[in-house]
């Protein structure tokens, strides 16, 4: 507590800075907002305590739940008295991380599998997000018609979004194939597109549809704040489209394109709801995304504990990833200030 | 994280629903059991055994009518379909929340008998039942591991046969196969690629179909899926060429549709039966209704035995296959749930529901009704009376139908996408099945 050197404090027990403010405010009032704001202390907490309570109830213990599950052993001999699961300190975690085990080897396959995935998915939905955006940033006549049909998948209830896309890609009944064989006659027998290696390309690329109009949503709101007096600046210079968008559109979206990314990573690191209604209980190895494949591991063969594991171990690495990615976007970001 | 949170919130919901269930529980329960029977309603969770969901509540409504009428006890009816009926099982048993009755497929009877989340029928609750010597014994093994008491008693009982189209046999000019020699050869006959007709369609990625073929193919080899004591034997070379001479069905005898690799319910095979698109199946003898339902009549489809190969060490054509009822041991009602068992087990009940549900008899003197084609009753009994072995009755059983039963689905779908699978391939992918029980 320093004490200040204010002449009306000087000599006085080391109240602080406020003393000579509550001179100048006259005394009455003073006081009275003294008693005001200790009666009331409580009312800023009151109204954030619903958020604590309602954060802790729904992330916060769920979490630390999750975390104590992946120490013990609870199969479907303890489910029913869970609290009595015997704790097996890492055992989960070995056993699920061994990669001379099936399980282990399954787990980095479905990691690797989720890797390639998450990194085509982000980046071709950021292209044509880019893509839709910039060809929508001039205004023309059926702009706002095109804006909504990009929309629509991201709009669409995701359940019936997928399995259309689920009916398309049926071997024999399928429009794809209808499309491809039938129509366009470049193949002579009909492939497979939700078994074998083909699922993950079917996969992708129901993911990209699902996942782009969000892209296209931010980039196009980005967009709306670049000045366009800028272009027109550029333009007289003589600038074409390509250098245009290279050094305003790309730099002026900096901070949009920073958060896009990390979030559409996540996501898509995460999917769960494409793979589930897509193929159904029959996962192909090559579409084993590994929210899927925690949730297989867990919930068909009732061991929670395993499935627990690798959800810490998946929730660690995101959050490594994600500070990783933070720290370097805030570096570079500082460098532009 | 979504993963992540979903499963914890999933426990942390069960949690607070725990909680808030002791809040109110007092007032929906009157008191524990032992209260008089009118102010009573049990909650009933029925699995998918007619032709649809709205169906089963058809024809389960007059019989829980009956019963309400008979003891005053109401039932609150909810039909799950099986892909969610595991599920659904598992979240009332860790929340403690759920039915007071409930359907289980038989084939998870010890699995779900291991988490202690079923009631035992003990000498009293037996009693309650009318006692343990109504029922057909091997039928009754299916509710609890050897030497415990059974925490489900059976409901319903089925068992697999070969499901063949008449009029395209006779004019293939073949005879219903006797063995599975037979079996492939006819198929072979009937199969014409170019017509897109085939011998035989195979629900070939349903997993609990695959595992349930993996498990009767093996029995013909004489080989076992679990030793003595417990531990899994799934690489053993029954196992192995059990399961091969399944795929070999779509593989090397080509007999099947290799779109059929991406049929994961029966229904699927069963409407490409009735269309015509194949002359035989393997189904369960529910299938009729399903059957006729896709639009065959009844006389135009026959059934024998699911056949084993010439040399088979043992002639198993099934597993005892079938529903069971059970009593949750959260239950408030338990006085009244054994009464609805009870009743639910009673001859009467069993002749009513015998016919729309296409089931056996699960009473020792019971009376097949589900079809008036005597021949086909006369399989059927046959079958699950003398040819049907008992799913292993372990507590990882479950696990072995997901494990062995997803390798099979994939299996399938290499034999469909053009790749080669041989017996390495099988054992190599059982291996990984066997490793992933712990």
């Amino acid at each position: 507590m320093a004490i200040t050197t204010t002449p009306a404090s000087a000599g006085k027990p080391p109240r602080g800075h406020r003393r000579p403010a509550r001179h100048r405010t006259g005394q009455g009032r003073t006081g009275q907002g003294r008693t005001a704001r200790r009666a009331y202390w409580w009312f800023p907490y009151l109204i954030v305590a619903p958020a604590v309570i309602l954060e802790i109830a729904i992330h916060i213990i769920p979490m630390l739940t999750g975390v104590w599950m992946s120490f013990v052993k609870l199969t479907k001999f303890f489910i029913r008295n869970w609290a009595e699961a015997p704790w097996i300190g890492l055992g989960n975690y070995q056993y699920a991380i061994d990669i001379n085990t099936a399980v282990g080897a399954s787990l980095v396959h479905s990691f690797l599998i989720t890797c390639a995935y998450t990194v085509i998915v982000v980046g071709a939905s950021w292209i044509l997000g880019m893509a839709a955006a910039v060809a929508l940033q001039k205004a023309f006549r059926g702009r706002a018609v095109w804006r909504t049909i990009f929309l629509i998948p991201y709009a669409l209830p995701m359940y019936a979004g997928i399995i259309t896309w689920n009916f398309m890609f049926q071997r024999d009944t399928g429009m794809f194939n209808h499309l491809l064989v039938d129509q366009l006659h470049l193949m002579t027998s009909r492939p497979f597109l939700l078994i074998g290696g083909n699922a993950f390309g079917s996969l992708v690329v129901v993911s990209i549809w699902r996942m782009w109009p969000f892209a296209f949503l931010m980039i196009m709101a980005g967009l709306q704040s670049i000045p366009t007096d800028i272009y027109e600046a550029s333009a007289i210079d003589g600038a074409s489209p390509w250098r245009q968008w290279r050094t305003i559109t790309v730099p002026m979206l900096g901070s949009v394109n920073k958060v896009l990314i990390l979030v559409m990573f996540l996501w898509v690191f995460n999917d769960f709801n494409t793979p589930y209604v897509l193929f159904g209980n029959g996962q192909p190895p090559s579409g084993d995304l590994i929210s899927f494949h925690i949730y297989n591991a867990s919930f068909l063969s009732w061991d929670f504990g395993t499935g627990a594991a690798m959800s810490v171990m998946l929730l660690i690495f995101l959050l490594i990833i994600s500070l990783i990615y933070l720290y370097f976007i805030n570096r570079s970001g500082d460098d532009d200030a | 994280m979504a993963t992540t949170r979903r499963q914890f919130l999933a426990l942390g919901s069960m949690a607070a629903v725990a909680l808030a269930s002791t809040a109110c529980g007092s007032k929906s329960s009157n008191g524990g059991s032992g209260t008089d029977d009118k102010s009573t309603t049990l909650t009933y969770w029925a699995s998918n055994q007619g032709t649809s969901l709205a169906n089963d509540k058809e024809v389960l409504a007059p019989v829980l009518a009956a019963f309400t009428k008979k003891t005053g006890i109401k039932v609150s009816l909810e039909v799950i379909g099986w892909n969610d009926l595991q599920t659904r099982i598992q979240t009332a048993i860790t929340s403690g929340q759920g039915p007071d009755v409930l359907n289980i497929g038989n084939t998870w009877g010890v699995s779900l008998q291991a988490t202690g989340g079923l009631m035992e029928f003990g000498d009293a609750e037996m009693k309650a039942i009318g006692g343990s010597d109504r029922f057909v014994k091997a039928a009754l093994q299916t509710g609890g591991a050897a030497g415990t008491r059974p925490t489900s008693i059976p409901l319903y009982g089925l068992a697999y046969g070969l499901y063949y189209n008449k009029a395209m046999f006779k004019a293939a000019g073949v005879n219903p196969p006797t063995t599975w020699e037979e079996m492939v050869a006819a198929g072979k006959k009937l199969t014409d690629p170019s017509k897109n007709v085939y011998g035989m369609s195979l629900a070939a990625a349903s997993y609990t179909e695959n595992a349930h073929f993996a498990f009767i193919d093996a029995a013909q080899n004489g080989a076992a899926l679990f030793d003595s004591s417990g531990k899994p034997t799934f690489t053993s070379s029954g196992v192995v060429d059990g399961v091969l001479r399944y795929i070999d069905l779509m593989q090397t005898d080509k007999i099947v549709n290799t779109s059929d690799s991406q049929y994961d319910n029966g229904t699927l095979s069963v409407t490409a039966f009735a269309k015509k698109k194949a002359a035989m199946i393997i189904n369960q003898n529910n299938a009729d209704a399903t059957i006729i339902a896709a639009g065959m009549k009844a006389g135009d489809f026959g059934v024998v035995p699911f056949p084993a190969p010439k040399d088979a060490k043992k002639d198993v054509a099934s597993h005892i296959a079938g529903i069971n009822i059970a009593v949750m041991k959260s239950t408030r009602h338990k006085d009244q749930a054994l009464k609805f068992v009870n009743y639910m087990t009673s001859e009467s009940v069993q002749e009513t529901l015998g016919k729309p549900y296409s089931a056996l008899p699960v009473l020792k003197d019971g009376k097949a009704t589900f079809t008036t084609d005597a021949d086909e009753l006369k399989v059927f009994t046959d079958v699950y009376n003398t040819k049907s072995e008992p799913l292993p009755l372990v507590p990882n059983e479950d696990q072995f139908e997901s494990s062995v039963g997803k390798a099979m689905n994939n299996l399938f779908a290499k034999a469909a996408t053009g790749k080669t699978v041989g017996s390495a391939d099988v054992r190599a992918v059982l291996k990984t099945a066997q490793d992933s029980i712990r």
